[in-house]
């Protein structure tokens, strides 16, 4: 039971390495340095507490994405819909941010509290669907991504500004943003969403691993006919389990509305971090704890690409390529499983 | 004498556990030889071994007389070697043929030749008797033909040695009969046949020589002609089984489950449970005999509220559990051994411990304030593991990992352990051995001597006969006689479910 722990947990530790390996390939082969390249790319993700502080920033909501896709993965349903949700919450907590006027106790958990009620009821849609009808949830979240996305929009442009791109700035009552932390990071944009996130890293642990509720999700999740000859809601515990997983989205877009950006402007796309998070939670394997690992992984990648072009002239884009090779690795964790044991028999 | 298989002294050791301790098991020709053993006895390890997935630790495989390595199941076929698994491996959307071609496709100018593959395949059914349509797809088939294209497609690709692993759990009777029959045309065409199995009936119709093997220990081996099914179980079993489970009469008092009119569709919309009037009393288990497909398995969906059923009434102790949930039924004191304990006894996922609180999770003292007490969990889970003699490494250990027949005890002792007052138990011993038959057996009178009501359905007669104190007969969902155990013959039983004696017996109960 121990080794198979320790395989899990090294799966994803040899995925990034062999990502990283085949991406200075990439990097030799189109006449980059992948020695400084990666140099540029760790200097730009760790090399000052100015990078750490946008790492950390980065991190934030790449948590809370990942953490709802695991959490409707461990309950076996598959939220394509993050991205979408994510943005209704952000827009959800931008709107408290801007029109209420309360103290900071109270304005800043409402704001984030409506960010998470925005984003459950746009994942309780297609658990509803799902639930009552077997509409595949795949299809339904990925059309809600796009209803979201121009919903929103519609509602900058018309609610929130008089025909503008963007909204006010949240009022600082609302604001996650931190002085101190800004200052003791030399003036990055880190603020205290990150503390929220993990946070919600514990509380899906919890729930999930420890309480009843979470006992029946996850059973759900493995066998719903076992589930119902258990007495079990089954239809009920689909339509919960992505009503919180909705909930860890829209709470992952209150970290852009109330502390990176501290509003909401028009989008021309989507972010991209609901999509992400669907890679965070698989190379987290769907666990709280490794998630934040895998999600710190992805912020510092991204953060650290912004370093590239100017002090190594590797273009961004590699980035993204080594993101999808190691992603490419974990889905092969065949491979690497084969590896692994290959390994082990040579050791002894 | 001419062996074609001999496995010497095979040993292999999965870390500290030794699955086969020196085990020889040598193969005739023409013959079918039975290997016998319990399950988890390492009946499937030996056979893993001779068809190349696992490697030996030691010992020998010798060919025709000639030692050789077995490295894969290709190098098992090129000896001919096949093997017809439990769990078909076949591709659903394929036709017979193309599924018997499957990897070793013969073509003509880079195309397959599935007309000549069409023609093979029906020569060789018919030369064997299987009578299957090499166009018909698999999907369409039944089960037992589903089998058969497992053995033309050993047979295609010329096997000599046939290794049958538990065939006949997923058949009904008459294709056990069936499958009997091409056995024997097997090896009339001089193919030889090892057959595993836990089921002392098959081999002493069928075998000719018979491996017991217990707990990875080759123990003997028989010529069936000079043993009898005692024997044969106290070698796999190691000690003396009984297969008359001793039970005093029963004394049955007030009625715990009524059934009136009971009306019940399948998905489908046809009704499959038709009017149907059945009591239990405490005290008593009934037995529900019947050919699979008559509705037996709807009504039980139907009492335990899996399935919503049309019209009726169904009363425990008097009060009305008729179409509410599984969980107010569970709770009125209903137990449930599940007919596919894969499917609905366990999250298979989970680990054992914890699936031994799959229906009181909820209930203290396993959750406080909604969160879960694991202590408690494991406790009773350990009580449980050691009261019903489930066989696992740890109660950590996923439910996934057990033998079907821990599986399956795990499953009545957590159904048992909730004293239910009403206890209904679909097939509870399919695929298992005599031991656990034995076990669950004992297990059911028990309750019935502590005065709760038992509703047993099987579709095995001896079961039936053997332990419950009235039979219940049904035909087309509905109950079509009640008869004694001790008056009656599998004879009249048999009659009764095939319904042709319908009308006298429904005047004589």
């Amino acid at each position: 039971m121990n080794s198979s722990r320790l395989t899990k947990f090294l799966i994803p530790v040899f995925a990034v390495l062999l990502g990283v390996i085949a991406g200075s390939i990439v990097m030799l082969v189109s006449g980059y340095n992948p020695i400084a390249g990666y140099s540029a790319l760790l200097y730009g993700s760790f090399g000052d507490s100015y990078y750490i502080g946008e790492t950390i920033r980065q991190t934030t909501p790449y948590i809370l994405a990942g953490l709802a896709v695991a959490f409707a993965f461990r309950t076996g349903l598959f939220n394509i819909g993050v991205e979408g949700q994510l943005i209704v919450g952000w827009l959800a907590s931008v709107w408290v941010g801007v029109s209420l006027d309360l103290p900071k106790v109270i304005h800043l958990p409402l704001a984030i509290l409506a960010a998470a009620a925005a984003g459950a009821l746009w994942a309780f849609i297609p658990g509803f669907l799902k639930a009552r009808f077997k509409v595949h949830e795949v299809i339904i979240t990925i059309m809600m991504n796009y209803i979201a996305l121009h919903v929103t929009n519609a509602i900058i442009r018309s609610v929130l500004s008089d025909k503008g791109f963007k909204s006010e700035t949240v009022h600082p009552s609302a604001s996650l943003q931190s002085e101190f932390l800004q200052s003791i990071t030399d003036y990055s944009t880190l603020h205290y969403g990150i503390i929220i996130s993990l946070i919600g890293a514990i509380i899906m642990w919890f729930l999930l691993e420890k309480t009843a509720k979470g006992y029946e999700l996850r059973a759900v999740g493995f066998n719903q006919h076992a589930s119902q000859y258990a007495g079990m809601n089954v239809p009920r515990n689909i339509i919960l389990s992505m009503v919180i997983s909705g909930a860890f989205a829209g709470v992952a877009g209150a970290m852009e509305g109330l502390g990176t950006f501290g509003n909401i402007s028009v989008k021309a796309g989507f972010t991209g971090i609901g999509f992400d998070g669907i890679a965070v939670a698989l190379i987290g394997s769907n666990n709280a704890f490794g998630i934040i690992l895998s999600a710190l992984l992805f912020g510092a990648l991204k953060v650290g690409a912004l370093e590239m072009p100017s002090s190594a002239d590797v273009p961004t884009e590699l980035v993204d390529i080594v993101i999808a090779l190691i992603i490419f690795f974990v889905a092969s964790s065949y491979l690497i499983r084969l590896l692994l044991s290959r390994f082990k028999k040579e050791g002894k | 004498m001419e062996y074609v298989i001999e496995m010497l002294n095979i040993r292999k050791v999965f870390g500290n556990f030794v699955a086969n301790d020196n085990i020889t098991l040598q193969l005739k020709k023409g013959e079918i030889h039975a290997l016998l053993g319990e399950n988890g006895a390492g009946k499937s390890t030996l056979m893993n071994v001779l068809f190349g997935l696992y490697q030996p630790d030691g010992g020998e495989i010798r060919v025709k007389g000639q030692s050789v390595k077995i490295a894969n199941p290709n190098v098992a076929n090129d000896l001919g070697i096949g093997m017809v698994h439990q769990h078909f491996m076949l591709v659903d959307t394929f036709t017979v043929t193309e599924n018997i071609i499957l990897g070793s496709e013969p073509t003509k100018g880079g195309k397959i030749d599935i007309k000549h593959a069409e023609q093979q395949v029906r020569e060789l059914s018919e030369r064997y008797g299987l009578a299957v349509d090499p166009t018909a797809k698999i999907a369409d088939i039944s089960v037992g033909m589903q089998q058969r294209v497992e053995i033309l497609k050993t047979l295609y690709r010329g096997a000599e040695i046939l290794i049958f692993d538990e065939p006949t759990a997923v058949l009904t009777p008459q294709e056990i009969q069936e499958l009997i029959q091409i056995m024997k045309a097997l090896v009339r065409e001089g193919k030889s046949i090892i057959l595993i199995t836990h089921k002392l009936k098959e081999i002493m119709e069928v075998c000719d020589r018979v491996t017991v093997i217990r707990r990875g220990k080759g123990i003997d081996t028989l010529n069936v002609a000079d043993t009898n099914p005692n024997e044969l179980a106290a070698l796999m079993v190691g000690r003396e089984v009984q297969f008359k489970t001793d039970k005093k009469p029963a004394q049955p008092s007030k009625e715990v489950l009524e059934i009136k009119d009971l009306v019940v569709k399948d998905a489908r919309g046809v009704t499959v449970v038709d009017h149907l009037n059945l009591t239990v009393r405490a005290g008593e288990i009934v037995g529900i005999a019947g050919v699979d497909g008559n509705g037996q398995t709807e009504l039980i969906e139907a009492i335990t509220g899996l399935l919503k059923a049309e019209s009726g009434s169904i009363l425990l102790n008097g009060q009305d559990i008729f179409n509410l949930s599984p969980r107010k039924i569970t709770e009125a004191g209903v137990g449930h051994i599940p007919q596919d304990r894969h499917k609905h006894g366990l999250v298979l996922d989970f680990p054992i411990g914890e699936n031994m609180v799959l229906q009181t999770y909820y209930k203290k003292p396993y959750s406080k304030n909604g969160v879960l007490n694991f202590k408690a969990i494991y406790d009773k889970a350990r009580q449980l593991i050691a009261e019903f003699d489930v066989r696992t490494p740890d109660e950590y250990t996923p439910a996934r990992a057990l033998s079907g027949g821990n599986q399956q005890k795990a499953i009545i002792g957590r159904e048992v352990d909730r004293n239910p007052e009403l206890l209904i138990a679909a097939q509870p011993t399919r695929g298992l051995d005599v031991g656990a038959i034995e076990f669950i057996h004992k297990r059911l009178i028990e309750q019935r001597d502590q005065g709760k009501a038992v509703l047993l359905v099987s579709f095995e007669l001896d079961e039936v006969m053997n332990v419950s104190d009235r039979i219940a007969v049904i035909y087309e969902g509905k109950i079509v006689a009640i008869v004694d155990p001790k008056e009656t013959t599998e004879q009249e039983l048999g009659l009764l479910m095939a319904g042709s004696k319908q009308k006298e017996a429904g005047v004589s109960s």
